[in-house]
């Protein structure tokens, strides 16, 4: 994974780095590769979508991973936003391109708590504002 | 493998279900942080075995390890289960210790908000390990619609566990169990107020019927 701006750099870019990472990537990851992916990715400051998210198996081990990563004035989290899994999910439009039946095929957005604010989300959008600090 | 041995397993397997099935169930009260988990389980332990479970407040995160009151014998319309409920922390993704410096100290935030991020670790490992089944408690004044409600219901249903829904603080002017029973339609809702103890009888009964 490419590495992430930093703002102390003088000669890094100004900006918040966004990693859109594929299902066919994370197919092919345990569960831990899958959350120290994550975990890194919004350590650096970035924003990290997921195409397929996580099952919730998968969902609880990032939840009890990050408390155990917590610090207090460095890493106080992170924002979750998830679309919502239905039973129409499967016939989307996104479903049918991507020809997925996986119950998992849902998109997901994580960021550091500090910087990313869900402005609004429903079931087929996700709106937020990303910060620098 | 021999027919000794295929007896023996067999023996083996019918004995450990009706030893299992004496065994208290485990119910863990799960919920956001100030849903008011712990004084529905101070007010369940009180009322059947007169002695609290924890510490009430107003300040997030009060609870901060997951604690169990065990053999709690709750009987209604002839049925009974006996459970050990277990509080656990409000569950988030994220703890700040600067929310706390409100209300204490700057070195007791740090403290609190290292204590919560562990009891949030410990309740998600009870939930993939340790209990039997589920009590998620909301506020009924805001909205239930989070993400960390959605995850923790959808993580919950993937366990198979029994869940029910408690919509507290029905007492609040704001309260809408409506909100509530329109975002989880698939679970049973039961609204009530534990701080005020307003409709216990039908805690009671569904913890029995669920649970039972």
């Amino acid at each position: 994974m490419p590495k992430a701006t930093n703002a102390d750099e003088p000669d890094a870019p100004d900006g918040v780095q966004i990693d859109l990472i594929s299902g066919e990537r994370m197919d092919g990851m345990a569960t831990m590769e899958k959350i120290r992916m994550i975990l890194d990715g919004v350590h650096e400051g970035n924003i990290v979508i997921l195409e397929e998210g996580l099952t919730p198996d998968e969902e609880s081990r990032l939840i009890e991973v990050t408390m155990s990563e917590i610090s207090p004035n460095e890493f106080n989290g992170i924002e979750i936003e998830t679309y919502p899994r239905s039973d129409t999910r499967d016939s989307s439009l996104l479903g049918r391109i991507m020809g997925s039946n996986e119950s998992t095929a849902k998109l997901t957005v994580i960021g550091p708590a500090n910087q990313i604010e869900t402005l609004h989300k429903d079931e087929t959008l996700i709106s937020a504002l990303v910060s620098r600090d | 493998m021999g027919l000794f041995t295929e007896l023996k397993d067999s023996i083996s397997r019918v004995t450990e279900r009706l030893f299992s099935e004496q065994e208290p169930k485990r119910i863990g009260i799960y919920g956001p942080p100030n849903a008011g988990k712990t004084t529905l389980a101070n007010r369940i332990a009180r009322d059947w075995t007169g002695d609290a479970v924890g510490t009430e407040s107003h300040i997030p995160h009060e609870t901060r390890r997951a604690r169990r009151k065990e053999g709690v014998e709750i009987e209604r319309n002839g049925k009974t289960v006996t459970i050990d409920i277990v509080d656990t922390p409000g569950v988030t993704t994220k703890v700040d210790y600067e929310e706390f410096t409100d209300e204490m100290e700057e070195d007791d935030a740090i403290r609190r908000s290292r204590e919560a991020t562990e009891g949030v670790a410990e309740a998600m490992h009870w939930l993939r390990e340790d209990v039997d089944g589920v009590i998620y408690v909301l506020d009924s004044a805001e909205d239930p619609i989070t993400q960390v409600n959605t995850m923790l219901i959808g993580i919950i249903e993937s366990r198979d566990l029994p869940v029910l829904i408690f919509a507290n603080k029905i007492d609040l002017d704001e309260s809408s169990v409506k909100r509530i029973e329109d975002a989880f339609p698939q679970h049973k809702t039961v609204p009530l107020s534990a701080k005020e103890g307003e409709n216990m009888d039908e805690v009671y009964e569904s913890i029995a019927e669920y649970f039972g």
